[in-house]
C-alpha cells in the first residue's frame, strides 16, 4: 500500500516537473518571440533578415543531421535552387505576385531534394555525405553553365515585388515581417515534425538504425521523406533570401556553403531545435564582424578553426551545453 | 584512318594520355583514402588539403633551397606525411571513439584552416614550378607527340600503386594492417601497437596524397585551393569503386580519367560532370559500388 502512494506520488512529482519545464520553456519562447517582433527597431532589418533566412537554412539542416542522423554535405543545392528559380521567376515575370515565387522556388528545391534522396539514402554514414557532396558539385556545375543563371555574375536586380500583390516588400520593415513570418512557420513546422510520432522513428533511426528495421519500420522511406523536407525547407530559406538581398549567386551552391550550415548546426548544437537558430546568429554576425576589421581574409581559418575546436571541446554546441549544465545543476 | 568517329586520331589520343594522367592522380588519391578508411575508418577531407600541402611543399622548398625535383620528390611527402602523424596524434586519436561524422568535420575543419591561411600567404593565382631539365621534350610516337614528363607521371604514379600494394598484401607489416582492418581490438589482444600503426597508416595515406602534389607541380597550377576541386572528384570515385579494395580504387582511378578525356573531345561542357553522373549510374544500378563488397 505504501509502496503503491510513494509511486503515485514520483509519477505526479515528475508530471509537475515536466509541467513546470514546459511552463519555463513557454516564456523563453515568449521573451525570444517579442524580441524579434521588436528587433528592427534596434538593429537594420536586412541584417536581421540575413541571420533569419540562415537560421531557417541551419534548422531546415538540422532535421537531418539533428533528428535523422544524416550528414548531408550538399545541403547549398538546394539553397541554390530555390534562390535561382524565384530569382529567375520574379525578374522575367512581372506580374507573379513575390510569394508564388518564393513557392515555386521551394518547389524546385523540394523536387531536387527527392533526387538526391533517391540516389544518396543508397548507401550510409560517411557515403551518404560524399554523395550529396558530390552530387552538389554537379548542380554547381549546372548552374555555372546554364543560360538563365548569370553565370560568375550571378543575379541581380531581383524585384522584390508585391506580397499577396498588395503588400509592397521593397519597405525594409514589411519584408522584415515577412521573412520574420516564414521563419517562425519553418520551425514551427520541425518543432511539430520532431515532436510527431514520425519526428519519433526518425530518432528511432538515428539511435539505432537496424532496431528501427527490426521492428518493421520501412527506414528508406522515412529517411527520404525527412530529406524531402529538409531539402524544402532549404530551398525556401534561398528562395526568401534571394527576394531580401534582390540577388541569387553561385556563392549560395558552393561546397563552402554547405560546410557553413553543418558549422552553425553543429556549433549551436545539433538535435535542438533553437541549437541551429543559435549558431547561424553566431557565425553570420562573426562573419560580418571579420569582413569589417582587418581579419576580413581569415574567415575560412577561423571558421576552419571553430570547426576543429567544436569537434574536439564541445560536440553538443552551444544550446546542447547550456542543457546539460541546466540538467546536472537542476536535479 | 585519321580519324575515329569524326575526331582526329591525334585529338582523340592526345585526350586519352590526359585522361590517363587524371586518372592516375585520381589513382593516387583515392588509394590514400582507401588505407586510411580501412583502418580508421574515417574519410579524409583533408585528402585534398595534403594533396595541396605536398605540391606547395615541393615549390617552396626549391624556392628556399634550391631542392631539386627527384629529392622534393622524396621529402615533400615525408614532411607532409609527418604533419599528417601529428595531426592524428593530437587531434584525431582523441576524438576515436566518436560517431564517425565527427571525425570527417574535424578533417573539413583542419582542410578550411590549411587551404585558408596558405590563401592569405601566397593568394589564389598560382606558383610556378618549372620543369626538371630532363623532362624537357617528348618523343613523337607516330600517331600523336608524348612529353616526356607526362610518360613518366604515369609510370611513378603506377609504381607506387604497385608498391602500396605489394606492401600491404605482400609483406609483414602489411599482414597487419589487413588484420588491423579486419579486428583491430584481437590484434591488439596479440601484443601488437595497434596506436602507432593508425598513426603510421594515417601518415602513409597522407603521404600517397602528398606525393600526388609533389607530382602535379611541374604540370598543374601549384595553389592553396588546387586541392578542393579535385578532392570531390575523388569522393565520387571512391563512390563508384567502393573502398574494398586497393586494385578497385586503382583501375577505378584510371577509368574514370579516360571516361572524363575522352567526354572532353566528344561533348567538352560535360566533361566537369560526367564523373558525377557515372556515380548516380552505378549508385542506382549497384549501389554498392563497382568493386564494392557491402552497402
Amino acid at each position: 500500500m505504501a509502496n503503491a502512494t510513494t509511486q503515485t506520488d514520483i509519477q505526479q512529482s515528475i508530471i509537475q516537473q515536466q509541467k513546470s519545464e514546459q511552463r519555463k520553456k513557454q516564456i523563453l519562447n515568449l521573451v525570444l518571440l517579442a524580441l524579434l517582433l521588436l528587433a528592427p527597431a534596434v538593429m537594420y532589418p536586412v541584417f536581421l533578415m540575413k541571420i533569419l533566412c540562415f537560421a531557417l537554412f541551419a534548422v531546415a539542416f538540422n532535421l537531418l543531421l539533428g533528428y535523422t542522423g544524416l550528414l548531408s554535405f550538399g545541403h547549398a543545392a538546394f539553397l541554390a535552387a530555390g534562390s535561382y528559380t524565384t530569382g529567375y521567376l520574379l525578374s522575367n515575370f512581372s506580374g507573379l505576385t513575390t510569394e508564388m515565387g518564393i513557392l515555386v522556388g521551394t518547389a524546385a528545391a523540394t523536387v531536387l531534394g527527392l533526387g538526391f534522396g533517391v540516389v544518396a539514402i543508397r548507401r550510409q554514414g560517411i557515403y551518404f555525405a560524399m554523395i550529396t557532396l558530390a552530387l552538389a558539385q554537379l548542380v554547381y556545375f549546372f548552374f555555372v553553365q546554364a543560360p538563365f543563371t548569370g553565370g560568375e555574375d550571378g543575379m541581380h536586380g531581383v524585384p522584390r515585388g508585391h506580397l499577396f500583390g498588395f503588400v509592397d516588400l521593397s519597405n525594409n520593415y514589411a519584408m522584415y515581417y515577412f521573412v520574420l513570418a516564414v521563419f517562425l512557420g519553418g520551425y514551427l513546422a520541425v518543432q511539430r515534425i520532431v515532436g510527431s510520432p514520425f519526428g519519433q522513428v526518425l530518432k528511432a533511426i538515428k539511435q539505432n538504425e537496424p532496431r528501427a528495421v527490426s521492428l518493421g519500420y520501412n527506414v528508406d522511406r522515412y529517411k527520404l521523406l525527412a530529406f524531402v523536407i529538409s531539402a524544402g525547407l532549404a530551398g525556401l530559406a534561398g528562395s526568401v533570401k534571394t527576394v531580401v538581398f534582390q540577388l541569387a549567386s553561385l556563392n549560395d551552391a558552393h561546397w563552402h556553403m554547405s560546410g557553413e550550415v553543418i558549422l552553425m548546426t553543429l556549433l549551436g548544437g545539433t538535435g535542438t531545435l533553437l541549437g541551429p537558430v543559435v549558431g547561424a546568429t553566431f557565425v553570420v554576425n562573426l562573419e560580418y564582424q571579420l569582413a569589417q576589421g582587418p581579419l576580413g581574409d581569415w574567415v575560412d581559418p577561423i571558421l576552419g578553426g571553430i570547426f576543429v575546436l567544436t569537434v574536439m571541446a564541445f560536440r553538443s554546441g552551444i544550446v546542447g551545453e547550456i542543457q546539460n549544465f541546466m540538467r546536472k545543476n537542476m536535479s | 584512318m585519321t580519324e575515329i568517329l569524326g575526331v582526329p586520331v591525334a585529338v582523340l589520343s592526345g585526350q586519352l594520355m590526359l585522361g590517363v594522367i587524371n586518372g592516375a592522380f585520381y589513382a593516387l588519391l583515392s588509394l590514400g583514402l582507401a588505407v586510411i578508411f580501412g583502418l580508421l575508418k574515417i574519410i579524409n577531407f583533408a585528402h585534398g588539403a595534403m594533396y595541396m600541402l605536398g605540391a606547395m611543399c615541393t615549390v617552396l622548398i626549391f624556392d628556399a633551397f634550391g631542392v631539386n625535383y627527384w629529392v622534393a620528390l622524396f621529402v615533400a611527402p615525408v614532411i607532409v606525411g609527418c604533419f599528417g602523424i601529428l595531426l592524428e596524434y593530437f587531434l584525431l586519436r582523441r576524438i576515436a571513439g566518436q560517431d564517425h561524422i565527427y571525425s570527417l568535420l574535424l578533417t573539413f575543419g583542419i582542410a578550411l584552416i590549411l587551404q585558408g591561411v596558405l590563401t592569405n600567404i601566397y593568394g589564389v593565382s598560382g606558383l610556378r614550378y618549372s620543369m626538371p631539365e630532363v623532362f624537357r621534350g617528348g618523343m613523337n610516337l607516330g600517331f600523336m607527340f608524348l612529353p616526356y614528363y607526362r610518360a613518366w607521371v604515369i609510370v611513378a604514379a603506377l609504381l607506387v600503386c604497385f608498391a602500396t600494394w605489394f606492401m600491404i598484401e605482400k609483406t609483414r607489416l602489411g599482414s597487419y594492417l589487413r588484420a588491423g582492418t579486419e579486428d583491430s581490438q584481437l590484434m591488439q589482444g596479440f601484443g601488437i601497437n595497434v596506436p602507432l600503426l593508425i598513426s603510421l597508416t594515417y601518415g602513409f595515406g597522407v603521404m600517397l596524397a602528398a606525393f600526388a602534389g609533389a607530382l602535379a607541380a611541374p604540370i598543374y597550377s601549384v595553389s592553396p585551393v588546387m586541392g578542393s576541386n579535385i578532392l570531390i572528384v575523388v569522393f565520387a570515385v571512391v563512390v563508384i569503386g567502393g573502398m574494398g579494395s586497393i586494385a578497385g580504387a586503382v583501375v577505378t582511378g584510371l577509368m574514370m580519367g579516360v571516361v572524363e578525356g575522352f567526354t572532353k573531345v566528344f561533348y567538352p561542357e560535360g566533361s566537369a560532370a560526367v564523373i558525377f553522373l557515372v556515380m548516380v549510374v552505378v549508385l542506382l544500378i549497384r549501389p554498392s559500388g563497382l568493386f564494392g563488397k557491402e552497402a
